[in-house]
């Protein structure tokens, strides 16, 4: 395997979703090749850190003024209820 | 007797309740939703006024569509389509573009041919878990995001944030898989690269050699 090849399938062996015999066949250039091993764990590295960042809190004002306006709409829709 | 939900009840159920005029159920729902879809709003579009329209927007949006809601997709994805459409629109407007759909705007680069390989490749000086707490950090990471064109940060962030599988990712785009495995690829090297040299330690820098490894 090629540096190229192993990048065409790199989302599939970060998300562990590989076929096993090609897995054997990354690995074994991983084995050999510290710029793909590093290229690999930079890209783990980068999906936790979106993952595991710091959550967008919503403001409490406005989801307090946007359960106003859906409570208006659902009387509207559900008129008995 | 209706059960008040709890955070137990599964979507469906709460889905089933809604559809009855459960006003209760519809307000779980949204509960349970609109943390994430106010980020993900904040993320592609990074401004609040806009992030809270895409957010009201999304939940009018599923109240009004919610007897066309048949369960093909997990209330969750399509929610999460509803809020990304919606994103891609003041997107486009504020490009002054009309709204093309994201398959409209495939372009031919789509295949792994042309993918960019890594030029800055080193070791980060920190984890992640040590990075995250750094305030600093997020600004770094909403800075990234924003430099990747908005069709590859939407699959990145419904992918690798919002945890969607790529055939939930697909159909929340109206995608192929193929595209979409294309387009995530695309989005993770980029953020890779705009992370790495500002993370990577340049002491460490690796040089790929000229010569292919077999």
């Amino acid at each position: 395997m090629k540096c190229e090849e192993l990048l065409t399938m790199l989302n599939e062996y970060v998300d562990g979703t590989v076929d096993p015999a090609v897995c054997e066949e990354f690995e074994k250039h991983l084995a050999g090749c510290n710029p793909c091993q590093v290229v690999v764990d930079n890209i783990r590295q980068t999906i936790t850190l979106y993952k595991d960042g710091q959550p967008y809190a919503m403001p409490v004002k406005f989801r307090e003024q946007m359960h106003d306006a859906l409570r208006k709409k659902w009387k509207e829709k559900f008129p008995k209820k | 007797m209706t059960n008040l939900p709890t955070p137990e009840t599964p979507d469906v159920e709460l889905v089933c309740l809604a559809k009855a005029g459960e006003l209760d159920a519809f307000e779980a729902l949204t509960n349970r939703y609109e943390q994430r879809v106010y980020g993900l709003a904040m993320r592609m579009l990074r401004q609040e006024q806009d992030a809270e329209d895409v957010t009201q927007q999304t939940f009018l949006s599923v109240l009004e569509n919610l007897e066309g809601f048949r369960g093909e997709s997990s209330f969750s994805t399509w929610v999460l389509r509803i809020a990304s459409h919606a994103a891609l629109k003041i997107i486009r407007k504020r490009k002054g573009l009309n709204t093309v759909s994201l398959e409209e705007a495939t372009e031919p680069s789509d295949d792994f041919n042309s993918i960019p390989h890594p030029e800055f490749i080193a070791d980060w000086r920190q984890s992640p878990a040590h990075l995250v707490e750094r305030n600093e950090v997020r600004r770094l990471l909403d800075d990234a995001l924003t430099r990747l064109d908005e069709k590859h940060r939407l699959v990145f962030l419904l992918r690798d944030v919002e945890g969607l599988s790529v055939r939930e990712t697909a159909d929340a785009l109206d995608l192929n898989e193929g595209n979409v495995k294309v387009r995530l690829l695309r989005a993770r090297l980029q953020l890779r690269e705009d992370l790495t040299r500002v993370l990577g330690d340049p002491a460490r820098q690796l040089v790929r050699s000229p010569h292919h490894h077999e």
